[in-house]
């Protein structure tokens, strides 16, 4: 049960998936590797156009798990079927997850080391910094919609001022979330009963 | 063996908890690291700080945690488990995506999650930010970063490595 391969592009090698996923997983550093897949994928290869990229896009930030696998899962589904899918998420990850365990490595050997502590404190509030900016950059449209700023309030109180449980806070708002932007009769006049 | 069936059950379902990406599990994944591995809330920021200066998806960090955990086969069950079942589900979530078409719900179902994936993250920004952000001094390296990623395009990974080294420069100036 392979996904379709589209007729106007030609049979893309497992190994080409892999490596072109892995140059992405190696070279996006600082993040904003979304950015660094369209431009590869979509831009240079032209592997899937523009609209099948956003389709992916608003597939992978639908389902749980990071976005940027998902999308590797999705396009590697899409050219070769579930081995690409592998192949194109082992590209992407591989390269990160062998720097990210030397880190670790170097951060395990020096931990204990007087001046670990200051270095360390310095990178936290960078990196709380960064995530902070890009949760700002991302949320800006649900910041200024008043029924939207409500949910996320919510979600935020649950999780961290009342401290409940990631599922408990999921199956109380995700209802409600639904609830509010439900399907109005006049988004889809071609429904008719 | 009881600490792998540990570790993988946790991750995977943080993995299948991730809506909106990894940062959204964050908190949860503090307190279960707390709570089943007595982890301290300064080891995991360490750990998730340090893992931004990888490329690659930011959540790569899960690989030092398992590290810290229970050396390379630590690492290795929670990349297993932290990747695949989010996968697994999207790999089909993909295919039947075409076939149930453009449907209303799928619509509501998209504008929900918004608000929701944001509030998440929101938090995940506040337990990271309740263990860094301590003193002053912290708080200035941050705002400065903070400004520096809003009018510059400097590298993120620069900065993180620049903040290190401004923690270093004030270690040596306190003693």
């Amino acid at each position: 049960m392979a996904a379709k391969n589209s007729a106007t592009s030609p049979k893309i090698s497992l190994h080409q998936i892999f490596w072109q996923f892995f140059v992405v997983g190696a070279i996006s550093f600082g993040g904003g590797i979304v950015a660094y897949l369209k431009e590869l994928l979509v831009k240079r290869y032209r592997w899937v156009d523009n609209d099948e990229f956003i389709v992916m896009l608003s597939i992978s930030q639908t389902m749980p798990g990071l976005n940027s696998v998902n999308i590797a899962i999705l396009m590697g589904d899409r050219l070769r079927g579930a081995i690409g899918a592998w192949a194109a998420t082992l590209g992407l990850l591989l390269p990160g997850a062998v720097i990210v365990l030397s880190i670790g490595l170097l951060y395990g050997l020096n931990k204990d080391h007087p001046m670990a502590n200051h270095v360390l404190g310095g990178v936290a509030a960078a990196a709380a910094a960064l995530l902070a900016t890009v949760t700002w950059n991302l949320g800006e449209r649900t910041f200024k919609k008043r029924k939207s700023l409500a949910l996320l309030g919510l979600t935020f109180v649950l999780m961290s001022v009342v401290k409940w449980p990631l599922y408990i806070v999921l199956a109380i708002v995700l209802p409600l979330a639904l609830y509010i932007y439900r399907p109005t009769q006049d988004h889809k006049p071609e429904q008719s009963s | 063996m009881m600490l792998w069936l540990q570790l993988a059950s946790v991750f995977s379902m943080l993995s299948l908890l991730a809506v909106g990406g990894g940062s959204a599990v964050l908190p949860e994944m503090q307190s279960m690291l707390h709570q089943h591995f007595n982890f301290s809330a300064t080891e995991f920021v360490h750990a998730y700080s340090v893992g931004q200066l990888a490329p690659g998806p930011n959540m790569l960090s899960v690989l030092i945690m398992g590290d810290m955990i229970d050396g390379l086969t630590g690492a290795l069950i929670v990349a297993l488990a932290f990747f695949i079942p989010s996968s697994i589900l999207c790999l089909y979530a993909g295919r039947l995506w075409t076939r149930i078409g453009d449907t209303p719900w799928r619509h509501s179902l998209q504008q929900a999650l918004e608000p929701i994936s944001i509030g998440l993250m929101c938090s995940g920004v506040y337990t990271i930010a309740k263990e860094s952000l301590v003193n002053w001094q912290s708080c200035a390296v941050a705002l400065l970063v903070g400004l520096l990623l809003v009018k510059t395009k400097i590298n993120p990974v620069i900065l993180i490595l620049g903040a290190g080294f401004i923690g270093l420069l004030g270690a040596y100036w306190a003693a």
